[in-house]
């Protein structure tokens, strides 16, 4: 359980996270979304305690991390896996973090193998592991201590789409045994394979969140007609909004029934109508983070 | 969801980690790449060297176990700051401070590790020294003038310098620019001094270097002399690790 209460950060004047609020709940994998530099890191720095808070909470079990004894064998945390000492061995990272928390060192081999790294691979050094060895290596750290909550940042970044789906079961049977996960990502594609809950962030703000099902439904109707600009004009007519997507057709928050009706009555020639879902989370992903930058950029001309 | 079964997730009541491990894992951080190992492996072999050479050139009647002690103090003085201060700025320039801090959040406590690690390797370094030392005198057949308050004032030298180091690495969390500033700011002192009268009088009281050449004065120590040793620890270790630290509690760590 993480519990994240509307927490602000802000450098000088720049807010990078703007009262953002959420609960990842055990038995779930929760995915953070969100473009680069929305704040997904910071606010995952300021959960595991490494960043203060300028306001609000964050706390893991009801406690802050800072407070938890030897919080690596309760909160397991991959914050970059790129923040390794690049002249040790990937054995000799978890040997030294399996020391820090007074485990035995046989733990060390079984996450090796747990994460699939090799006896020869682990005895190299880090500055010779491609990227997705490092996140690898980045897993086991975070599960050496066999903590009951995850917190990774994206940890997906730099797998191939085979070890997308390797970390799929390994999260899947983990949140499944009551573990709790939050793992951030700036690839909807990742999440969307990965998580369960969706909390989508930009420009410091969450803007959704809910189950992947219930984001994917609601996403309107899509209508595309022999000629749109009529369609247009029809439908603004019978008082029903349209955003224009990107092959001509239009996106509308009415029903299908609704939209059918208003083009019969006009005559208006339809060749595709139906509930919004093809594009899926990708539309609503760069939809919201769009959204998030032009407002933002209205509101610069505003000040301006 | 029950609030009960949450909360039972997170064990308030386990034991956290215990210093002796932080100073065990801090230890080992400082052999366990090749840079430092070669850091290390440098101390002893440089410390050897100019034993032997000091061996070669020695008249018979310096062959004094003191001596073969007291030329392993200037290559020693060198390097062991240097491993002090990488102890810290490893943390920042390899960016494993994240890693660190997350497993133990309580950053005061790794500060304290850091400093034992400092001083264990410090008394390490200085053993060494001394075995070397034993052997070059007995190989030589040079005269045996073992004095316990010798050793403790040379250790004590040492265990500045390392201290020192790391209280720089801490200060400045920047591997070079420590190091240089570490060796810089002595001779910018003596430069000072030399050049500015004002400067020369209270160069006693603030000057490290200075002060602390007195634990060798003959035949001991004024007491005058320890305040001014005190004084210049005071400014040169002591407040820049305070500095340091107090920093280190406040910061965010990227």
């Amino acid at each position: 359980m993480i519990t994240v209460e509307g927490l602000s950060k802000s450098y000088g004047g720049y807010l990078a996270v703007d009262d953002v609020s959420f609960v990842c709940r055990p038995g779930a994998v929760t995915g953070f979304l969100g473009p680069n530099g929305a704040g997904k890191s910071t606010t995952m720095r300021i959960i595991a305690g490494l960043t203060p808070a300028t306001k609000g909470e964050a706390t893991v079990g009801g406690q802050h991390y800072r407070d938890i004894p030897n919080p690596a064998t309760q909160v397991g945390v991959l914050l970059d896996a790129s923040a390794q000492h690049a002249g040790r061995t990937g054995r000799e990272v978890l040997t030294l973090a399996a020391m820090t928390m007074g485990l035995p060192t046989k733990r060390v081999d079984e996450m090796l193998e747990r994460v699939s790294l090799s006896p020869s691979e682990a005895k190299r050094r880090i500055r010779n592991y491609s990227l997705g060895m490092r996140q690898r290596l980045g897993i086991a750290h975070a599960l050496l201590g066999d903590p009951q909550i995850l917190i990774l940042d994206e940890p997906a970044n730099g797998l191939d789409p085979a070890g997308i789906h390797w970390m799929r079961r390994l999260l899947r049977d983990y949140a499944d045994r009551g573990g709790t996960v939050l793992l951030s990502s700036h690839l909807l594609h990742e999440v969307e394979v990965i998580a369960d809950e969706l909390l989508v962030i930009g420009q410091g703000r969450i803007v959704a969140r809910g189950s992947k099902a219930e984001l994917l439904a609601g996403t309107g109707t899509y209508v595309r007609a022999l000629e749109p600009e009529q369609l247009t004009k029809v439908l603004d007519g019978a008082g029903i909004e349209t955003t224009p997507a990107h092959d001509g057709g239009l996106h509308t928050d009415a029903s299908a029934v609704d939209v059918g009706r208003a083009a019969a009555s006009a005559g208006v020639v339809l060749v595709e109508l139906r509930t919004a879902d093809g594009a899926g989370l990708e539309d609503m992903f760069l939809q919201l983070t769009a959204q998030t930058q032009r407002d933002d950029v209205a509101l610069e001309g505003a000040s301006a | 969801m029950s609030v009960v079964t949450e909360t039972a997730t997170i064990d308030m009541e386990q034991p956290g980690v215990p210093m002796s491990r932080l100073v065990r894992v801090e230890l080992r951080k400082t052999y366990d790449t090749l840079a430092g190992r070669w850091l290390l492996g440098a101390i002893v072999a440089i410390t050897a060297l100019v034993m032997v050479i000091f061996l070669i050139n020695a008249d018979a009647d310096e062959r004094l176990w003191s001596n073969f002690v007291g030329v392993t103090a200037t290559p020693q003085g060198i390097l062991l700051p240097v491993l002090g201060i990488l102890l810290v700025t490893s943390e920042w320039s390899q960016r494993t401070g994240l890693v660190t801090f997350t497993l133990e959040p309580r950053r005061s406590r790794v500060v304290v590790a850091k400093v034992g690690a400092a001083l264990l390797l410090g008394v390490f370094a200085v053993t060494v020294a001394l075995v070397v030392a034993a052997i070059g005198t007995v190989a030589s057949g040079g005269e045996w003038d073992f004095a316990w308050s010798g050793i403790g004032k040379f250790v004590l030298l040492q265990l500045i310098s390392v201290l020192q180091g790391l209280a720089f690495g801490l200060l400045i969390l920047n591997s070079a620019a420590a190091i240089v500033a570490y060796f810089i700011l002595p001779t910018l002192f003596n430069i000072l001094s030399s050049l500015w009268t004002k400067m020369s009088d209270i160069q006693p009281w603030v000057d490290l270097g200075f002060s602390s050449q007195k634990l060798f004065a003959q035949p001991s120590m004024s007491s005058d002399e320890w305040w001014q040793l005190l004084s210049g620890f005071a400014i040169w270790v002591a407040a820049p690790l305070a500095i340091g630290v107090w920093r280190l509690l406040r910061a965010e760590l990227k």
